[in-house]
């Protein structure tokens, strides 16, 4: 830890009340520790300094919402990681998710918990969902110089808000552009893939069950025409992550819960390989 | 002004200031129950705390003047994230916050003009019971490493010594708030009745996951504070084994 411990007490700057940004009270003691260094040269060959994270589905159902990630992570033609996590619990209500520069994406989502965390903890209450989305969009507009070098991030948040009773989606740009997602979004190289099966899976009354099923069978046609998007590993037991938020909080389906499913999209692919048709009318 | 104080007077005058200043307001106690450590603060407040999560193993008591207590939380939260984002979540601890609140205090207690009229407490939850921590940190700057309980403030004396009375580590939840309603109902000069509305209630509770900080209040504080009063008068009136309300188990 930096600077100004002198004798083991607490700096004056900690003591100060100021905003209830972690991020920003970073930036002003410890900038050492946040992902954003302005002074990098120019340089063209930073693909490979950290591995890409691909598709990434999110659906909202009745009763809350749901967000699903593949497990492979790219470095050029090499797959760097079979088993990598890209969706992050972000606190009791909120989930979120990367695509892009896998290293950075990852101490964002770490950032973005320690935030919205100390938030908590110095007013006594969470934000409210808007300001969760606000204070992504924030930090991700931190992001920009690196994503102009080259390491481009996108997460993609999904939570549930208590005072509507719904559960809601939004997605970001690299420059921190804020949206919201109506019924179901995907993010990443294979997420064209994964929108089109899902325009034709989703439907307004999801139940859980049926929404955990249209996310894997969204994620396994995007492996399908990605190849850095990647499928259910059943012989080593890799599977999608699936996140699920309701009122109940949020949750991380176990593994064999998600296996089942998987199991069932793959069996079902056996019988007819593009997967659940949809009728014409 | 006098123009020359000696050091010994100073520092007479500056500890005696911050006594009085600490004896004008309320009390609270800090202590072990069988689930983790239960902490309860006599504060007519809803909103103004005196007892708040640091981090996740980690709470926070203070009795004093408020806004400088406040100040101590403020940097014991950013103290606690910062630590914990640089290396781990886990290499957080109720001895390196107790220590920082030790040595801040200590320097503002030497080298200011007026001492803070504050005493804090630190609680660390463990796996085990032999784990917990309990810290006491007053307002010169001196750190104590307490066994299972503390009481501070206006009357700590009094309510130190009403809490040894009754103090179980191994109670239940419910019989730790009886015995910390009865300690703290032993203010300097009045016999004061406690109850929901006047009670700030937390705990650490050791089978949580994650953050193991929980505050108890609304509904819940009342069905704890009923089972409180009836381990109490169960207990008075001879029976065997008191009722085992385990309020820590009720729902959000």
């Amino acid at each position: 830890m930096s600077e100004a411990f002198e004798g083991g007490r607490l700096p004056a700057a900690y003591m100060n009340p100021g905003m209830s940004s972690f991020t920003e009270f970073l930036s002003a003691v410890h900038p050492d520790l946040l992902p954003n260094w302005r002074d990098l040269p120019q340089a063209s060959g930073a693909h490979n300094l950290t591995p890409d994270a691909t598709t990434i589905v999110a659906l909202t159902f009745s009763g809350g919402v749901l967000l699903a990630g593949d497990r492979r992570a790219t470095s050029g033609n090499v797959i760097a990681n079979r088993d990598m996590e890209k969706l992050f619990r972000a606190d009791e209500f909120s989930a979120v998710a990367i695509a892009g520069a896998a290293g950075i994406g990852i101490e964002l989502a770490r950032l973005y918990q320690v935030e919205l965390e100390h938030y908590e903890k110095r007013e006594s209450r969470p934000l409210s969902l808007e300001g969760k989305a606000n204070r992504l969009a924030n930090m991700l507009r931190g992001n920009l110089g690196l994503a102009m070098q080259g390491f481009v991030v996108v997460p993609l948040l999904v939570g549930y808000d208590e005072a509507r009773d719904i559960g809601r989606i939004f997605s970001y740009d690299p420059v921190g552009g804020r949206y919201e997602e109506q019924r179901y979004h995907s993010i990443g190289s294979g997420s064209v893939f994964a929108k089109g099966s899902l325009k034709k899976l989703f439907t307004d009354d999801l139940t859980e069950e049926q929404a955990v099923q249209a996310a894997v069978q969204a994620l396994y046609d995007a492996a399908e025409d990605d190849s850095a998007t990647g499928g259910p590993d059943l012989h080593r037991k890799i599977y999608p992550l699936v996140d699920i938020v309701t009122e109940e909080g949020y949750r991380r389906l176990p593994t064999d819960e998600v296996a089942r499913v998987a199991e069932t999209v793959v069996a079902g692919r056996a019988e007819r390989p593009d997967g659940p048709n949809a009728p014409l009318a | 002004m006098p123009f020359y104080v000696s050091p010994e007077q100073s520092m007479k005058d500056k500890a005696d200031y911050a006594r009085k200043g600490i004896a004008r307001g309320r009390s609270a106690v800090v202590l072990q129950y069988d689930g983790g450590i239960l902490l309860v603060a006599d504060n007519m407040s809803r909103t103004l705390h005196k007892i708040s999560e640091l981090y996740d193993r980690v709470a926070f008591a203070a009795v004093g003047r408020g806004n400088e207590f406040e100040n101590l939380r403020l940097g014991g939260v950013r103290y606690a994230d910062a630590h914990g984002y640089a290396y781990d979540r886990r290499d957080v601890t109720g001895r390196m916050l107790a220590n920082a609140y030790a040595q801040t205090l200590g320097t503002v207690f030497s080298e200011s003009n007026k001492p803070w009229e504050v005493e804090i407490v630190v609680a660390e939850v463990g796996d085990d019971a032999d784990s917990d921590q309990i810290y006491r940190i007053t307002f010169d700057g001196s750190v104590a490493d307490e066994k299972g309980l503390v009481g501070m403030g206006g009357s700590a004396e009094a309510v130190t010594n009403a809490l040894k009375e009754r103090f179980d580590p191994a109670a239940p939840l419910s019989e730790a708030l009886s015995a910390a309603m009865y300690a703290l109902s032993h203010e300097q000069h009045e016999r004061r009745e406690l109850d929901a509305a006047n009670l700030e209630v937390a705990i650490l509770e050791r089978a949580r996951e994650h953050r193991k900080f929980r505050r108890i209040r609304g509904a819940r504080l009342e069905r704890l504070i009923e089972e409180a009063r009836a381990a109490d008068s169960s207990a008075s009136s001879g029976s065997e084994g008191s009722s085992n309300g385990n309020g820590a188990e009720s729902g959000a």
